[in-house]
């Protein structure tokens, strides 16, 4: 996959951001050697980027987040090490932004200075089993609410439609016509469909763009 | 919406709550419950509900008795501490007889405690939330299903009944995902003659109060009260029953800690323990008959929870101490591991505690 500068993932809470964020980072360092993954989440203090800091250290990626992320104290706070996402223009970077229009509000600092440097995509991650992205109209919804708050605006959605453990390869193939009809209402490319590992396999082939995710723990 | 939906534990409800026809939720944020509010937010404008964010959970709790007494279906939810400042409010609901669901996603504690899952609330909920002799109907989800389920199931029996209902859950339940299904058949609600919903100049008008003066009568109330409590302790008492049939050691188990209990449970009976669970869904009413019949035939009882030990009261009393009952457990918001669980079934199994 070819990538810009700085890979933005905004959507619905719980729509699956972070471990897109955390699986796209360990690919772009296959490809870069300067890595930063950036969690901008200020809404909620569970299941956070910082969860994989094992993981990054060892791959040698950046890691930036609020010294609060994971330490159960609930509090929206940002490092002013973020600002190295747009400073340092050597650095390739993934940034997780926080869920909804409240979470995006975070990006609001950083998006002038990115939409100057033009040299972003800020993908949308819909899943058609959550109700409120559950079709082409709420999701739009979604995503508008999203760009007012953070500032810029989508150039691409990631179909990342699953449900759970109990997903199947079919539910992925059904979803696909959830996410052109998402596409064709805002005028932007499904720019991945993602899909556990696990069913990686049985759906090679017959998506485009599929991406392998492999889930953070859950529990440490 | 497909035939199944991924939701979180706290979407499931808010989402189950407006399908079983609640149309007012006023709340105030706390972690681990905010998805709640959140969700509200989001739909209650669309849907023509209200959706009202309180200045305090105090606040909160006295506009539910407000639109109880019209009559309609109406919620609050929060956390262990905003339950705490929702006492008073959970007592004057019940001296004024009003049906209404509060759902309370646990977090450890006392005091701000932290915002991991706990169980510590049960005393709370099921013996003591707030002064003067009342009970609610008290739930307990083990799944995110559940969540939704016994919202709904919440509402019917608050209804039926005249009293809160309140939906126990924890940090998990609420965080946690699930694929979930929301087909049901929402039946219409009893007549609420007593609701004030205007006169029309064609009736007395309808009061709704839980001022008492006269003791002789305030006694009375509280007989008829308790009169209803025993029709719901006869009739409404749920539980689950896993691998009872053939137990030589009883779990109790609600909530997340039956999920942890069933994982250890196959394991045990891999290592040929007979080992069993009942999960009371009811925390109140008590489930006792179960535990009765358990009483019965099994040598010892495990109480696992996410608390110093609380519901073990209740199966000491349901069981009548014809066979040890000893507890595992974690508390301040850690959950006991399978392995943990494993480690009480074995030590019962070679005679174990007294």
């Amino acid at each position: 996959m070819r990538y810009k500068r700085i890979t933005l993932l905004c959507g619905h809470y719980g729509s699956g951001k972070t471990n897109i964020a955390v699986n796209m980072a360990f690919d772009l360092k296959n490809s870069h050697k300067n890595v930063a993954i950036a969690d901008l989440d200020i809404v909620n203090p569970y299941f956070r980027t910082k969860d994989s800091a094992e993981e990054f250290s060892k791959r040698d990626i950046r890691l930036i987040c609020s010294e609060y992320a994971g330490s159960n104290v609930d509090i929206p706070a940002l490092p002013a090490e973020m600002y190295a996402l747009t400073d340092d223009k050597s650095m390739m970077c993934v940034i997780d932004v926080g869920g909804d229009d409240r979470g995006a509000l975070a990006l609001g600092r950083l998006a002038p200075k990115i939409l100057e440097e033009k040299d972003y995509e800020m993908l949308l991650v819909v899943n058609r089993f959550r109700p409120l992205t559950c079709d082409a109209a709420s999701t739009v919804e979604v995503m508008r609410e999203i760009e007012s708050a953070a500032g810029i605006r989508f150039t691409g959605i990631v179909n990342n439609s699953n449900l759970g453990e109990e997903t199947t390869a079919q539910d992925i193939l059904d979803s696909l016509s959830y996410a052109d009809k998402v596409s064709a209402a805002c005028g932007l490319p499904v720019f991945l469909t993602t899909v556990n590992e696990k069913l990686y396999n049985s759906l090679e082939g017959k998506v485009e763009n599929l991406f392998p995710l492999k889930l953070q723990d859950k529990i440490k | 919406m497909a035939d199944k939906v991924l939701m979180k534990g706290n979407e499931a409800i808010a989402e189950a709550a407006i399908i079983a026809g609640c149309r007012h939720y006023f709340g105030y944020p706390i972690t681990p419950q905010t998805e709640i509010a959140a969700y509200m937010a989001k739909r209650m404008p669309k849907i023509g509900g209200c959706f009202l964010q309180a200045e305090s959970e105090i606040a909160a709790i006295n506009m539910v008795y407000g639109v109880a007494s019209t009559g309609l279906r109406v919620m609050t939810s929060s956390s262990s501490p905003g339950i705490s400042l929702k006492g008073e409010g959970l007592s004057y609901l019940a001296g004024a007889d009003l049906p209404s669901l509060i759902i309370n996603v646990q977090r450890g504690g006392p005091g701000l405690g932290g915002i991991q899952p706990s169980q510590s609330d049960y005393f709370q909920a099921t013996k003591g939330a707030a002064h003067g002799d009342f009970h609610m109907i008290v739930l307990a989800p083990s799944s995110v299903q559940e969540m939704a389920d016994l919202t709904v199931k919440g509402f019917e029996l608050a209804d039926k009944y005249r009293m809160t209902s309140m939906v126990l859950a924890d940090g998990t339940m609420g965080q946690m995902m699930e694929p979930v299904s929301l087909d049901y058949d929402i039946k219409p609600m009893p007549e609420k003659p007593w609701a004030t919903t205007g006169t029309k100049m064609e009736r007395f008008h309808n009061i709704t109060n839980s001022l008492s003066l006269v003791p002789e009568e305030l006694e009375q109330l509280n007989f008829a009260r308790y009169e209803k409590y025993k029709t719901i302790e006869e009739e409404e008492a749920m539980f689950e029953e896993y691998m009872m049939e053939d137990a030589e050691i009883c779990i109790a188990a609600f909530g997340i800690a039956a999920r942890v209990a069933k994982n250890a449970i196959v394991e045990a009976r891999k290592q040929g323990i007979k080992v069993g669970m009942i999960r009371p869904i009811t925390l109140w009413p008590f489930p006792k008959k179960p535990f009765e019949a358990a009483a019965e035939k099994c040598k010892q009882f495990i109480s696992v929870e996410l608390s110093m030990g609380q519901m073990i009261e209740d199966v000491k009393l349901a069981t009548g101490c014809k066979a040890p009952v000893t507890l595992c457990n974690r508390a301040g918001g850690m959950i006991p591991s399978p392995q943990q669980v494993l480690e009480s079934i074995k030590e019962a199994a070679n005679g174990g505690a007294k």
